[in-house]
């Protein structure tokens, strides 16, 4: 197997190419932390109108969800970098027409939209699984929509809709690694792809490249748990985050170290585990 | 033999195009719309329907294998199984064809793809497979226990029966999402069908009609699954 003994060579030029690659890296960062964002608002905002009882508000946000849910990123990710571009090219009056033409912007955008409408059925599921106790209180204490969402409803559907939220994270991750074929991003797969030409061998810099994937998921898995658990605790239902932290539990003698470690266990089924709650059903 | 490869995924730079030609033209052509067409749905069945299908096959009994691999394999190498599931499931499958692509060069794209693919979800799958099998009743266990079953129709003849049931819905979803993600098999070339209708639109400078057509033809596939699926999944919720 001489290929095995030429790997030590090709970390070496990965290495000396690490400049770009960190780039490339930081890019792929990038398109995942503000296509994260970008999903995450519209998963609330679709998930809170396609919940709600009022049927003008209920039924456009269904469409919107199914048909970029249905739409694939691909399909969408070329729509807007070939086609949108097209109704500016016809009337170049028109104003916005540099963000158009920004694919780096048009990648963030297709993210956001595809895994937002994933998102806002987690968002949707989980708001009624919230108990019907809860909803009720509410109306018999006469409180407005903004306060018992954001004092009641909310806080309590939050932690029920982490779990796939993160997971949904993680595909958005994944998904990123498309921006490869775009013009004029250079994402970190696009940057090793560029390692290709030296040394004509793919897949050790393939190999390299699934390796720091692997860890940025596991990073975003980290930090969507420990959210996850300051949720929790918020609601009285977990340990603080500096219980599960400090090495010695003492105030919680024997469930503090066994509910860090059930959580860790039922979380390291990674992106796309089976459906734990209920809010998850619909997540694809 | 390494370089014989050629790289389809690095697309036309879309600064060639000419401007002044579209402007002429109509932002939709249904002439052109209905020529296209064709060629498109062929791709879609040829290719998209293809890999869906056999991918899903493969992801399905590869998954199943796993979780019970994960769950009668010695400790240590149980654990081993698990994370290079992990490992699998969380790196974007987009990487993991170009590996497959580069590392085994004489083979076909198409039967990468397909692999790849099945491999991918297969660790998907597994989770739910586990799931499944966690949630079949102790009793169960000690019943074949009681009866003196051998391990193999224990597992043949109780356990995976009663599992499987309930993780047919999402199986369902994971097969949807495959085919919604085969568009990613563009980058190492295969002729599908996002990649055909770019082709198509390319020579005439318009790809309005072709990447509407090709995301109407996932919408029109994907969203009546979904709903059988959804159907399927609340009946048999009521079963239980």
């Amino acid at each position: 197997m001489e290929f095995f003994e030429d790997w030590p060579q090709y970390f070496e030029v990965a290495i000396n190419w690490s400049d770009r690659l960190l780039a490339g890296l930081w890019t792929t960062v990038q398109l995942t932390l503000f296509g994260g964002i970008l999903a995450f608002l519209i998963a609330v905002t679709l998930g809170l109108l396609a919940g709600s009882p009022n049927r003008w508000m209920r039924i456009p946000a269904r469409i919107l969800i199914e048909f970029f849910r249905g739409i694939s990123l691909v399909v969408l990710l070329f729509w807007l970098m070939f086609v949108l571009p097209q109704i500016w090219m016809r009337n170049p009056d028109l104003p916005l027409r540099d963000l158009v033409y920004n694919t780096f912007l048009l990648g963030v955008i297709a993210l956001g939209l595809n895994y937002g409408a994933y998102g806002a059925e987690a968002v949707r599921a989980s708001l009624t699984t919230v108990a019907s106790g809860q909803w009720e209180a509410t109306t018999a204490l006469s409180m407005s929509w903004p306060h018992k969402m954001r004092r009641v409803i909310f806080p309590q559907a939050w932690a029920l809709m982490l779990p796939s939220l993160s997971n949904l994270w993680i595909h958005l991750l994944k998904g990123s690694a498309i921006a490869y074929i775009m013009p004029f991003v250079s994402d970190f797969t696009a940057e090793l792809n560029q390692l290709r030409r030296p040394t004509d061998i793919w897949f050790s810099h393939a190999f390299i490249g699934l390796v720091v994937y692997f860890i940025l998921a596991l990073i975003l898995t980290l930090f969507m748990q420990t959210l996850e658990a300051r949720a929790k605790h918020k609601l009285g239902r977990g340990p603080s985050l500096k219980e599960i932290l400090s090495p010695a539990p003492k105030a919680i003698p024997s469930e503090a170290p066994a509910t860090a470690r059930n959580t860790e266990s039922t979380n390291m089924a990674g992106p796309g585990a089976p459906a734990k709650s209920p809010s998850e059903g619909g997540a694809r | 033999m390494m370089t014989s490869r050629i790289n389809a995924a690095e697309i036309d730079d879309p600064s060639m195009v000419d401007e002044e030609e579209i402007r002429q033209s109509p932002f939709w052509d249904w002439d052109f719309a209905f020529d296209a067409f064709p060629d498109i749905f062929m791709a879609f069945l040829e290719v998209t329907i293809l890999v869906t299908v056999i991918g899903t096959l493969v992801a399905a009994v590869l998954g199943l294998i796993i979780a019970i691999l994960i769950m009668v394999l010695p400790r240590p190498l149980a654990w081993c199984v698990r994370w290079l599931a992990n490992f699998i499931r969380m790196t974007p499958i987009v990487v993991q064809l170009i590996f497959v692509f580069w590392a085994f060069v004489w083979m076909d794209a198409l039967t990468i793809g397909i692999i790849v693919f099945g491999i991918h979800y297969a660790t998907y799958m597994s989770e739910v497979y586990r799931a499944g099998i966690e949630s079949v009743p102790k009793g169960q266990w000690e019943a074949t226990t009681a009866l003196s079953m051998s391990a193999g129709r224990t597992w043949r003849k109780v356990v995976i029966p009663q599992a499987l049931r309930s993780t047919v819905p999402s199986l369902g979803n994971y097969a949807i999402s495959m085919f919604k993600d085969t568009p990613f098999l563009l980058v190492i070339g295969v002729a599908e069908m996002v990649t055909v209708a770019g082709e198509i639109g390319a020579p005439v400078f318009r790809s309005t009609e072709v990447y509407t057509i090709a995301g109407l033809l996932f919408l029109a596939a994907s969203y009546p699954t979904a709903v059988l699926i959804n159907r399927l999944e609340k009946r048999l919720a009521y079963a239980h």
